[in-house]
C-alpha cells in the first residue's frame, strides 16, 4: 500500500525535488558569500562610519533570489492545492477508487497510508524550504531588524501552514469529490484561516504588552516615540492616540480620519501653525512650506517646533505590542494551532472515506 | 448447498430515490450465475454492495456469511471487475501487477505475467493508452491473480465491440474452469449470459422475478400455442408467465413441472431471450400495479 501511494505520487515528488534542488543550488551558490559580505563589510561598518550607505547596498544584493524566497508564502497553498484536493478527489472522479477498494486493503489503511507518505512529504518540502530561506536571508533580516515583518515566512510556521493546506486539501477533496471546486475551495478556505489567524489569533496568544507616554513625532535622536522596553523590532498590534480628555482621536500614529499628522499654515502667516484635528499651536513655526509626517527628514528647529506644539496638547499615545524576545513563542504556537487543525481535518478525511463514501 | 450471496431486505438509498429496495435474493456457490434485468433494475447497486464499495441503507447482505469488506480477509476472497473497468492511467501495465502484488496476499504473479503474455500486452504501457478492451483483460487479470473465491463482474463488457467481448469471456470461462471460482456477472445482453452462464437471477425494479439453474429454467418454461381460451382455466400446476390472444388464438408462455398433456395446445421450446423478456414484462407489470396503488394512499 505505501508503494502504491508513493507511485501515484512519483511525478510530484521529482517534481518538488528538482524545484527544491534549484533553489537550494542558488542558495548555495550565493548564501555563503552574502555572509561574508556581511560579517567583513556591513558589520565592520561603525567603525568606518559608512553604516547607511554600506547596509543600503548591501541590501540592494541579489533581488530575484529575495523575491524567490518569498514563494514560502505560496508553497502550503500549492501543496493543498495540487497535493492535498487531489490525492483522494482524482480517485473518486475516475473511479479508480473501485479498483483500490476492492484490493485486500481495507479502506480505512488505504486512506490513513496515503495521508501519511504524501503528508508527510508536504511538510518536508515546506520545512526544508522555509529551512534553506532562514539560512540564506539571516544577513538580509538581520540588517532590517524586524523579525515579525516575516514571521509567516521563516522558521518553523511554514511547516504548520503546509500540514493544515494539506489536510485542508484532502477534506475538500473526499467532501466535494470533484478536484477544481476541491482546488478553489481549499485555496478560499485557505486564505481565510491564515488572514483570520494573523489578524485575530495571533496578537492574542500571548497576552500583549501595553506602553503609554506623550505621543510624539521626533526625539532626539529621530526615533519614533515607542522607545520602551522591548521596542526595537517589536510587533506593534494596535497604536491609539488620545487627547488630554481621554478622547481617541487617532489611531496607528495619525490624527483623524485620514491616518496622517497634518500641520496646516493658518492664511498667509507661515508662523501660525494649525495641527489638523486638534488645534491651533501655540508656538510659532520656522519657515513652513509644507505640512510633515514622521517620515520626512526635517530640520531641528522644525522638530522641536512641532515638540513642543504637540506637548501643548497633552496628546498621549497608548502601544499594544509583543516583544521581539515572543518570536520564538509565538512561533511554536502558530505551528501548534496549524498542525492541530491538521490532525483535526485529516481524522475528518478518513472517518468521512470509511463513513460517508458509500 | 452453501449460499456465496445473501441478501435479506436489502435496500440503498441514494438521498430520497432507492436505487434497490427490499431485495431479498441467495445464490448458491459453485456457479456461473448471470445477472440480467433492465437498466435501472438494480445491479449495479447491487454489486457494489457485494463487494463493500456501498452501505446498505436499509436490510442485510452477506458473502460468505460475512459483511462484505469488513477486513482484508474478506476483501481477498473476493475479486471485483467494476463497471467500465477503471485502472490507474498513469500506471503502467507493470505497475499495476505490481500493485495487486503488493495489496493481495493470495496474489498469483506468475498467473498473471502470464496472463498479460497471452494478451500480447506490453508491460511498460500506460493503462491509460490501452484500448477498451485490453484495459477491461487488465482489470480482470487483476481480479483473478488475487486468486478470489468469487469472482464479482458489473457489465464488465457493456463498452466492448464483439471481438473483444468474446475474448473477455472466453478468458473468464477458461479461469472458472482452471480454479473452480465461483462468478457473478450482470449483463443486459442475454446472449453473453447464455453463452457463459448456467444459473440465472432476473431483477427487475429490485424485485428477483425468476432464479435457478439455466437448464431446468428452460425445460421447465414452454410457449404454448392453441384456441383462445382463458388462462385461468389452466391446470393449478401450470403458471402464466405471459399471454397474448388474437380474435382466435392465445399463446401462452407458461411454467410447468409435469408435462403438458392437453392435445388441444402445440408446444414450442422457449429461448432464453424470450424467458428473461417475458419476466421483465411481468416486473414491469408489477412495478407499474405497485405504483398505482401507492399513488392511490396518498
Amino acid at each position: 500500500m505505501i508503494w502504491l501511494a508513493w507511485r501515484q505520487f512519483r511525478l510530484q515528488t521529482c517534481v518538488a525535488v528538482g524545484l527544491l534542488v534549484a533553489v537550494a543550488i542558488a542558495f548555495a551558490l550565493t548564501g555563503p558569500h552574502n555572509v561574508h559580505v556581511y560579517d567583513t563589510v556591513v558589520r565592520t561598518c561603525a567603525s568606518r562610519g559608512d553604516c547607511p550607505s554600506v547596509t543600503q547596498s548591501f541590501l540592494g544584493r541579489d533581488h530575484l533570489l529575495r523575491d524567490l524566497s518569498l514563494a514560502a508564502i505560496l508553497i502550503p497553498v500549492l501543496v493543498g492545492m495540487f497535493w492535498g484536493a487531489p490525492l483522494i478527489a482524482r480517485e473518486m472522479e475516475t473511479g479508480s477508487f473501485r479498483l483500490a477498494w476492492t484490493q485486500s486493503v481495507t479502506r480505512s489503511r488505504w486512506v490513513a497510508v496515503k495521508l501519511a507518505v504524501v503528508g508527510i512529504a508536504c511538510v518536508s518540502v515546506a520545512g526544508l524550504y522555509s529551512l534553506l530561506v532562514t539560512w540564506w536571508s539571516s544577513p538580509f533580516d538581520t540588517i532590517n531588524d524586524n523579525p515579525f515583518s516575516i514571521f509567516d515566512l521563516r522558521d518553523i510556521v511554514p511547516i504548520g501552514y503546509a500540514a493544515f493546506a494539506f489536510a485542508l486539501g484532502v477534506s475538500a477533496g473526499v467532501m466535494i469529490r470533484r478536484t477544481l471546486p476541491a482546488m478553489a475551495a481549499t485555496l478560499v478556505a485557505f486564505a481565510g484561516v491564515r488572514v483570520a489567524v494573523t489578524q485575530w489569533v495571533r496578537p492574542r496568544l500571548i497576552s500583549p504588552l501595553h506602553h503609554s507616554g506623550p505621543f510624539k513625532l521626533f526625539t532626539t535622536n529621530g526615533s519614533p516615540a515607542f522607545s520602551g522596553k522591548g521596542a526595537a523590532g517589536a510587533w506593534i498590534t494596535s497604536e491609539v492616540t488620545y487627547n488630554a480628555k481621554g478622547k481617541v482621536i487617532g489611531h496607528n500614529g495619525g490624527i483623524g480620519a485620514n491616518g496622517g499628522v497634518n500641520f496646516q499654515p493658518v492664511g498667509n502667516s507661515s508662523a501660525k501653525v494649525v495641527l489638523q484635528g486638534v488645534g491651533q499651536c501655540p508656538n510659532n513655526f520656522p519657515n513652513l512650506q509644507r505640512g510633515v509626517n514622521r517620515s520626512n527628514q526635517v530640520s531641528h528647529a522644525m522638530s522641536e517646533a512641532v515638540n513642543k506644539c504637540l506637548a501643548s496638547f497633552h496628546l498621549r499615545d497608548a502601544v499594544t505590542y509583543q516583544p521581539v524576545s515572543r518570536y520564538w513563542a509565538l512561533q511554536w504556537y502558530e505551528l501548534s494551532i496549524f498542525i492541530v487543525l491538521a490532525l483535526l481535518l485529516a481524522g475528518i478525511s478518513w472517518w468521512w472515506v470509511r463513513r460517508r463514501l458509500n | 448447498m452453501t449460499a456465496v450471496l445473501e441478501a435479506e431486505g436489502l435496500g440503498k438509498r441514494y438521498g430520497r430515490r432507492w436505487a434497490l429496495s427490499e431485495c431479498t435474493l441467495s445464490i448458491p456457490s459453485g456457479h456461473v450465475v448471470g445477472l440480467v434485468g433492465p437498466n435501472g433494475a438494480g445491479k449495479s447497486t447491487l454489486l457494489n454492495l457485494a463487494v463493500g464499495l456501498l452501505a446498505p441503507t436499509q436490510g442485510s447482505l452477506c458473502v460468505f456469511g460475512n459483511r462484505p469488506a469488513a477486513d482484508p480477509a474478506q476483501l481477498a476472497r473476493v475479486g471485483f471487475v467494476a463497471q467500465d473497468t477503471p485502472t490507474y492511467a498513469g500506471l503502467s501495465v507493470a505497475d499495476h501487477l505490481r500493485l495487486g502484488s503488493q495489496m493481495n496476499p493470495k496474489w498469483d504473479n506468475q498467473l498473471a505475467e502470464s496472463r498479460i503474455n497471452q494478451l500480447g500486452l506490453d508491460f511498460k504501457q500506460k493503462a491509460g493508452k490501452l484500448s477498451g478492451g485490453q484495459r477491461a483483460q487488465l482489470a480482470l487479470t487483476l481480479a483473478i491473480a488475487k486468486r478470489p473465491e468469487i469472482l464479482i463482474l458489473d457489465e464488465p463488457v457493456a463498452s466492448l465491440d464483439p471481438l473483444a467481448r468474446r475474448e473477455f469471456l472466453q478468458i473468464l470461462m477458461e479461469t472458472v474452469a482452471e480454479h473452480q471460482v465461483s462468478v457473478v456477472l450482470s449483463s443486459h445482453l442475454v446472449a453473453d449470459i447464455e453463452r457463459v452462464c448456467d444459473y440465472l437471477v432476473v431483477l427487475v425494479s429490485s424485485r428477483v422475478q425468476l432464479t435457478g439453474e439455466l437448464d431446468e429454467l428452460l425445460s421447465t418454461h414452454h410457449r404454448l400455442i392453441g384456441p383462445r381460451c382463458d388462462p385461468a382455466t389452466l391446470p393449478a400446476n401450470q403458471y402464466v408467465v405471459e399471454a397474448s390472444h388474437t380474435d382466435r388464438q392465445s399463446t401462452l408462455l407458461v411454467r410447468s413441472d409435469g408435462p403438458i398433456l392437453d392435445p388441444a395446445w402445440t408446444i414450442e421450446p422457449v429461448s432464453l431471450e424470450d424467458l428473461v423478456l417475458a419476466y421483465m414484462g411481468q416486473g414491469k407489470a408489477l412495478e407499474s400495479g405497485r405504483r398505482v396503488s401507492g399513488g392511490g394512499e396518498q
